[in-house]
């Protein structure tokens, strides 16, 4: 990006009337992908200068709670019911977790998810990184996932949706496919990188259950709703030129016993359309790029 | 130059298990199944008395407390109107469907208001330790030992004006400081209701016992912060219980199903009905066991 301008450079302007025909396989129309966020707070993090993890002084008793459900109870219960009806998940990942709760992500890895990284914890934040300093969490980032799943990870988002100005550059040069960090699109898109490339895949906020539980704070059933006219709207749109729809999830939100059971009525919706072809992200960004250069 | 330390990226509680040693890790699902006496749900209804002193205090500010400059009017009668009427509507819709619950108490509340404690032990409920009152908040900030203090305060004053020891404890806001799980088990304590990270009771390290109170299924979760409607929030009620009902077949063990409620949320007069049917629903499913704190953390023992 253009450090300090006031377009950050990410990409060039691009209507979303006329675009070229991008065509997913067997001619689905939405590529609809499943993104859990597996995720581990520190409870007692350091304080970064610009964010400060939690509302209290450690221990943050409800906010770390909140989210250890996931990594006890609701990581299943969300992971099951994605079985169930065809969806693997395409993981962002706290890579400690693999250190803490090797069990968690042993389960996702038998499901056949994908992983990509979620940077260290969720409560370590890339602003104001040295460049050492970010290299060192993208490469702890490789190893920690490659030793624990045998996948080498091709995404990023970056942690709790910090970042540098540089970060995007040092995805590319590493090799990475993909970013989950940019919201500009319902398709995905090339992102202007120093060397190489990269691109953008849609990973939505505005139907990330956390926004629809604390930004919108929608009940369950009103969340499912909107998923599925999200889905149903891009759905009918991708005849024109392949859309994508993410579902952003945490197991300890969407995981809920009064979310659950609406939640999976909307997968259920989604499966059995046959516009849909459920993917992971590196499965859609693999047949974006073969169409596109 | 970094703006940030170089050891902003140590991690040097990166380990298996938890970065700390109040609990250990385990998965719910893998854990031997629990039968209940009856029903594979447990239903706990616990119902928050809370007194809060016009003049806000504490290391933090409870939720509910006071917003004005003072006098702040406004709310503080906003929320005994909850102790004065809003907890009577309950007892009564609770006699009407035959069920008992749990009342977290503030001792403030037991001292000041002897006929509601008289009417929630005629009615066979239970009264858990809710701190002093609602300026009675922990958190790291407090000094251990004014925190001792304060949990000691809490339980004298509570068994002088109730005439019963009570084995459970709620803080305020659920939040706690490092000590809060020691200095409740030495107080005698035998479970606390804060951490939220699970839906059956697990022990701590240090013995003490956790009954969660889902704070996502709390009326003022659901009501006052994400502003749903009563029907909304019975509806919620009605999937998680539906939800945990299935689960309980699948897995063979019994489930539990916090219903946390807050008399000047759930016991205003547009409000109570939404309750009553769910209570009349509920109350009629054979799956449901309408169960007290202690009641569940003693069917679960047995089964440790």
């Amino acid at each position: 990006m253009h450090k300090g301008a006031a377009d950050p450079g990410l990409y060039d302007y691009h209507p979303y009337a006329g675009r070229p025909k991008v065509v997913w396989p067997d001619g689905k129309q939405v590529a609809v992908w499943v993104a859990p966020n597996l995720e581990y707070y520190e409870i007692d993090p350091p304080i970064h200068p610009k964010r400060n993890p939690w509302p209290h002084p450690a221990p943050s008793v409800v906010g770390y709670a909140h989210r250890d459900h996931s990594n006890r109870v609701s990581h299943w219960r969300m992971a099951d019911v994605m079985t169930k009806h065809g969806f693997p998940g395409s993981v962002s990942l706290s890579v400690a977790l693999c250190q803490h709760h090797p069990e968690v992500v042993a389960d996702a890895n038998a499901r056949g998810w994908e992983f990509f990284s979620h940077g260290i914890y969720n409560t370590r934040y890339s602003y104001d990184m040295s460049e050492a300093q970010e290299r060192c969490i993208i490469e702890d980032s490789i190893r920690t996932v490659q030793d624990a799943t045998g996948q080498r990870i091709r995404g990023w988002l970056a942690p709790a949706l910090t970042h540098t100005p540089r970060t995007l550059d040092l995805l590319a040069e590493y090799g990475f496919d993909y970013t989950c960090d940019l919201y500009h699109d319902d398709q995905v898109q090339a992102v202007k990188v120093a060397k190489g490339t990269l691109a953008s895949i849609p990973y939505s906020l505005e139907v990330n259950d956390h926004y629809g539980f604390f930004v919108y704070n929608m009940s369950g059933r009103e969340y499912a709703d909107t998923l599925v006219r999200h889905f149903e709207q891009l759905a009918a749109e991708g005849e024109r030129s392949g859309t994508v729809m993410c579902i952003p999830l945490h197991a300890y939100l969407i995981g809920q016993p009064h979310r659950i059971g609406p939640f999976e009525q909307a997968l259920e919706h989604i499966a059995k359309d046959n516009r849909a072809w459920i993917a992971t992200a590196g499965e859609i960004v693999d047949a974006w790029r073969a169409q596109v250069t | 130059m970094s703006a940030l330390p170089d050891s902003y990226t140590v991690y040097s509680q990166r380990r298996h298990g938890y970065d700390h040693d109040l609990y250990t890790w385990s998965n719910m699902h893998e854990r031997p199944p629990i039968q209940w006496p009856r029903g594979s749900v447990a239903v706990w209804l616990c119902v928050s008395l809370e007194w809060f002193p016009i003049t806000p205090g504490g290391p933090f500010k409870a939720p509910g407390h006071m917003v004005t400059a003072y006098p702040d009017y406004r709310h503080y009668t906003a929320r005994d109107y909850g102790n004065r009427v809003g907890a009577w509507r309950m007892l009564e819709a609770f006699a009407a469907a035959d069920v008992k619950a749990s009342f977290a108490t503030n001792a403030a509340i037991a001292e000041r208001y002897p006929e509601l404690i008289a009417a929630v032990q005629a009615g066979g409920h239970e009264i858990i330790a809710h701190s002093t009152d609602m300026n009675g908040t922990i958190d790291a900030t407090l000094d251990p030992q004014a925190e001792c203090d304060l949990i000691g305060d809490a339980i004298a004053r509570i068994v002088a004006a109730t005439g019963t020891r009570p084995t459970g404890w709620l803080s305020i806001a659920r939040q706690q400081s490092f000590q809060t799980l020691d200095i409740l088990n030495a107080a005698g304590l035998r479970y606390c209701c804060d951490w939220v990270n699970d839906e059956l009771p697990y022990r701590f390290t240090n013995g003490l016992i956790n009954l969660p109170l889902n704070h996502e299924l709390s009326d003022r979760q659901i009501i006052t912060v994400q502003q749903k409607s009563a029907d909304s929030w019975a509806q919620s009620m009605r999937d998680a219980f539906d939800w945990l009902a299935a689960e309980a077949v699948r897995a063979g063990g019994g489930r539990m199903l916090p219903i946390h409620l807050t008399p000047y949320i759930m016991g205003l007069p547009y409000r109570i009905g939404a309750l009553e049917a769910l209570l009349t629903s509920l109350g009629a499913h054979p799956d449901a066991w309408f169960a007290r704190g202690h009641d569940i953390v003693d069917e679960w023992s047995k089964s440790e």
